[in-house]
């Protein structure tokens, strides 16, 4: 049986996964965006989930109890160690691809924090209350720009679409409560998970009507982001990333 | 009133120190030289994102990504409203980036350097934004009211890169043998670079007299230079590293500092396209023009859909 501790460094450490990754891929856009003003959205964005990772990973530092700081937690664990969901990690692709990940992730994040900012957990509270304001805004760009992509061009819809074609088999694995999930769901602290489906879904049939784009069906679903089996991009994502500190452990920077 | 009439009052304005403004007469060389350099001035803005950009994913600590990312973001802001100041005389942002993607407009050499280690992201913001704030003090004080006030706005943000580069490479100056001689790596590849971005010597510049005369720039490129280097070398001897200029003395009789001659050569190469990374940057902003082409065209054809339906 895990206790709440336990089931809280957990979570925490998901949601900080969850937030940094997604922030490093968005980071990739600074400087190459298909436009200067979304260059300053897209890393705006980034900005935002990266200080959400930060809060994370700080108190799940805490909750450990074993001394490491957000940055042990995201420097020296390798990808076996990081719990996000594999949706967070695939590579950008085009501008399409982005959006339409990012679209999918915010339609689950937004209702998630939402429930969160009433839960019984004090400082996943205060984190996610700040972070409501963040990822309403984050929603509405990817949304905004969903429905520019379904309606603009026949390019631009067959982009978008292609894009959620591929991307649908990842989204199971968003509704999917590991043990500290469920643990946590049971006392309150945050919500069912599966219970998320609903919102998600009356987004996601709102955003692609207006789109006119179609919802694929579900089919096989992705998944093992939660237990550190992930896709062969992570790692890659991760070498980058760590280079330096891994180059000079122990240094200051 | 014939033309002459118009430039004699046009230049007493400019010596009782009152602002141009957009609608007002201006003669067509003026025009001219405000869009050449204020678009190569947002040019440099945007393709100085890529240089930095080139360090963003390999950030070493979690605040130093949030603070590079913080950064580049307000290049790319910087980029935007010297864009929009340009465009007040009479020139499209798509013009613009044209001139810049075909090579036709310049953008700072500086940027065609490569950052090989972590210590140039310190490089970058201790000595290319420190000496580009210098330029850019003077500018806040340039006879064009648009260029002026983007340049105020800028300024602020400018001082806060500056001190963040200059953090980085403090922290590097205290860290382990391989990290100080990073940062000692960085100042002998960075320094004259940094040099030359105030431009050649008076002498040989072009465009200086008439700039001066119109009030565009205030000062000439050797008196900027020279405050540059007074005030960053005693920033490097506090930190540890040491300037790579073996003529560098100070002098008592002007109290400035004496120093070394600038390789105005490597310059001038740098500026016909034959820098280490001249082909990278601007095939880096080729490609995400070219890629972003369909972006752009599915949020044009959107918004004539909408505006279509509202009019209906």
């Amino acid at each position: 049986m895990m206790t709440r501790e336990e089931a809280l460094y957990r979570f925490a450490l998901r949601m900080g996964d969850n937030a940094l990754v997604l922030s490093h891929r968005l980071s990739q856009w600074c400087g190459h965006g298909p436009v200067l003003e979304e260059d300053m959205a897209q890393t705006n964005i980034a900005l935002d989930l990266i200080g959400q990772a930060r809060n994370y990973l700080t108190y799940a530092g805490e909750l450990e109890g074993k001394g490491r700081d957000e940055d042990d937690l995201a420097y020296l664990r390798t990808d076996r160690e990081y719990t996000n969901v594999q949706l967070v990690e695939l590579p950008n692709g085009d501008y399409a691809f982005t959006i339409a990940r990012s679209f999918l992730f915010d339609a689950f994040h937004l209702p998630l924090l939402k429930a969160m900012a009433s839960g019984k957990d004090e400082r996943l509270k205060a984190i996610a209350e700040k972070a409501v304001k963040e990822v309403t805004y984050h929603l509405r760009h990817s949304s905004e720009w969903l429905v520019r992509f379904g309606d603009g061009t026949d390019e631009s819809h067959r982009r978008a679409q292609a894009a959620l074609d591929e991307l649908w088999r990842f989204t199971g694995e968003l509704f999917e409560a590991d043990e500290a999930e469920q643990a946590l769901a049971k006392d309150g602290t945050i919500p069912a998970l599966a219970d998320l489906r609903k919102e998600w879904n009356a987004t996601v049939d709102r955003v692609l009507g207006e789109a006119t784009l179609k919802r694929p069906d579900d089919g096989h679903m992705a998944h093992g982001g939660k237990r550190g089996v992930h896709t062969e991009h992570l790692g890659h994502m991760l070498a980058e990333m760590q280079v330096l500190q891994r180059a000079h452990p122990g240094a200051e920077w | 009133m014939p033309d002459s009439q118009h430039e004699k009052r046009f230049q007493e304005r400019i010596d009782a120190e009152q602002k141009v403004e957009p609608r007002d007469w201006m003669p067509d060389d003026y025009r001219k030289m405000l869009v050449r350099q204020i678009s190569q001035h947002a040019h440099s803005e945007v393709v100085g994102m890529l240089p930095e950009g080139n360090w963003i994913t390999r950030a070493p600590s979690l605040h130093r990504k949030t603070i590079l990312l913080a950064k580049v973001q307000d290049e790319a802001g910087h980029g935007l409203y010297l864009y929009s100041a340009a465009e007040t005389l009479g020139i499209s942002r798509e013009e613009m980036i044209d001139q810049l993607l075909e090579g036709r407009a310049k953008y700072s050499s500086i940027f065609n350097y490569p950052t090989l280690t972590w210590a140039d992201m310190g490089a970058i913001g201790w000595l290319v934004d420190g000496a580009a704030i210098i330029n850019q003090v003077m500018l806040t004080r340039t006879s064009y009211g648009p260029y002026s006030r983007a340049m105020v706005r800028i300024c602020k943000e400018e001082s806060f890169h500056q001190r963040q580069g200059y953090q980085i490479l403090m922290t590097l100056s205290k860290g382990t043998p391989e990290q100080k001689a990073m940062a000692q790596d960085a100042l002998d590849r960075w320094w004259w670079p940094a040099l030359m971005m105030f431009g050649p010597s008076d002498k040989d510049s072009v465009h200086s007299v008439q700039s001066m005369k119109w009030k565009i720039k205030r000062q000439g490129n050797d008196e900027l230079r020279q405050t540059f280097i007074d005030r960053t070398v005693p920033q490097a001897e506090f930190i540890g590293l040491k300037v790579p200029d073996p003529d560098l003395k100070w002098n008592e009789k002007t109290q400035h500092y004496d120093f070394g001659k600038i390789d105005w050569e490597e310059f001038r190469n740098v500026i016909k396209g034959n820098g280490p990374c001249n082909r990278e940057r601007l095939a880096a902003r080729r490609k995400a023009h070219e890629d972003g082409a369909w972006v752009r065209a599915a949020a044009l054809a959107h918004a004539e859909k909408q505006a279509k339906k509202k009019a209906a």
